[in-house]
């Protein structure tokens, strides 16, 4: 299937679900580290999304992003909120009137969400955040892309990319967000939001 | 020029109360709170953060205080979707959210332009602990001995005066506010018990009750007028 508007919006579908499937799990990763509040904020926020895009039309996957993007920052209510929906909306900006996502436009869309996050959170790779699965992500696919690989393939690689990043982020040591506060402690842990990335990339496979 | 603070905190409770806590010191000042999430939950709503920046639209310039991590996420993203003509009248504060919006709303109600709400603001942590250490002298006679501030009182000390406190509640939040209005309206370099006179957050921290003595130093230009009206008013009993 082509990455087009009927793959953004199954896309959103397949979020929200699984979003909805880990929210235990995330409220337990969060609640190890963080506030607690990182299952429910998304599980609301996607619930809240899905609706808006269900009873919307759309031409592109960039208008379906910008749902997205305005959605999460009006309901989310932490700092998945903001940071996801600067995310949604500076891929809708990457990806502009395209109405399909080749692979060097979806590197770009990747490439643009990551950069928003890290222009809003000011967090760094290896600061214990969702960056350290966004980046790990852009970089896989930015190779994939460049081996001339499908946009599904690239889609793919970065999904298993931001997945692993989440695995590595047990170790570190938290330099953002409430976890900061624990120091030594959030050693061990994962961090949620890199989690929830990797779910909400993997969504993005399925959907393709 | 008027300045306006907005309050945004996770908990409604704390915005509220933070707005309440800054207004019974600076009665003219626009304060508004947003805090807490639209169904009245523990978080921050672009929406509230919006529309208080709304509500200050009269004001000149808009000074934002804000509590943890995604207060200001949200904030800056809020900031992000207003025209750049509104955007430019917002200041972001990194300040600690109440002591922040205590010391802003006294400079802005002492008519501090937004560089002085700001500054105010950022200085509010600093000062209390200054003052915390400084408040803490050995002794537990009311008001504890002048602290050694290192420069002593220096040979550049052009006026000074010992009173003590005569008001029931002493060196409290409003007369605090009081004294520190007052001390601002003066070129003159103010300390008082060692404390900067015009940091509101340090005098509180002296935590002088009644009968403590209150030593004022001055230097500058009107360091006498400065130190007579700050000595009138701490024997006037702050009108209490």
């Amino acid at each position: 299937m082509a990455l087009d508007t009927a793959w953004a919006t199954d896309w959103v579908r397949r979020t929200a679900a699984t979003i909805d499937e880990h929210r235990a799990e995330l409220v337990t990763l969060d609640r190890e580290i963080g506030d607690g509040d990182h299952g429910e904020n998304l599980d609301r926020g996607f619930r809240a999304v899905l609706e808006a895009v269900e009873s919307g039309t759309f031409d592109t996957p960039g208008a379906v992003f910008k749902t997205v993007a305005t959605k999460l920052i009006s309901t989310v209510g932490g700092a998945a909120g903001p940071l996801f929906g600067t995310a949604y909306l500076k891929a809708a900006q990457a990806a502009g009137d395209a109405t399909e996502l080749d692979a060097d436009t979806l590197v770009q869309v990747l490439a643009a969400a990551r950069d928003g996050v890290v222009s809003r959170g000011k967090a760094a790779v290896g600061d214990k955040t969702m960056i350290d699965a966004w980046t790990p992500a852009v970089d896989a696919a930015t190779t994939a892309a460049q081996a001339g690989e499908s946009p599904e393939r690239v889609l793919e690689a970065a999904a298993d990319a931001a997945r692993s990043g989440a695995e590595a982020t047990e170790p570190l040591v938290a330099r953002k967000g409430r976890a900061s506060y624990l120091g030594e402690r959030a050693v061990g842990h994962r961090d949620p939001g890199a989690q929830s990335t990797a779910y909400i990339l993997r969504a993005a496979v399925d959907a393709a | 020029m008027s300045v306006g603070i907005l309050v945004v905190s996770h908990s409604a409770a704390i915005a509220s109360g933070t707005v309440e806590l800054a207004r019974q010191m600076a009665a003219d000042v626009q304060l508004v709170a947003a805090g807490g999430t639209d169904d009245g939950g523990i978080g921050t709503s672009f929406d509230a953060i919006t529309a208080g920046i709304e509500e200050l639209a009269s004001a000149d310039a808009v000074v934002v205080l804000c509590d943890l991590g995604s207060a200001y996420l949200t904030t800056d993203t809020a900031l992000d979707f207003l025209d750049d003509d509104v955007r430019a009248r917002v200041h972001v504060s990194d300040a600690p959210v109440v002591e922040g919006t205590v010391a802003a709303a006294v400079a802005a109600q002492t008519g501090g332009d937004v560089d002085a709400v700001l500054a105010a603001a950022r200085t509010a942590a600093a000062s209390e602990a200054d003052a915390g250490g400084a408040s803490r002298p050995d002794g537990d006679q009311p008001g504890g001995p002048v602290p050694d501030t290192g420069a002593g009182p220096a040979d550049d000390v052009a006026a000074s005066a010992t009173v003590q406190l005569v008001n029931e509640t002493g060196l409290h939040a409003r007369p605090a506010a009081e004294f520190v209005k007052t001390a601002a309206r003066y070129e003159a370099a103010v300390r008082v018990n060692g404390v900067d006179a015009k940091s509101l957050l340090g005098i509180m921290a002296l935590a002088l009750p009644k009968g403590a003595t209150v030593s004022i130093e001055a230097t500058g230009a009107d360091a006498q007028d400065a130190v007579d009206a700050l000595e009138a008013l701490v024997r006037s009993g702050f009108g209490e």
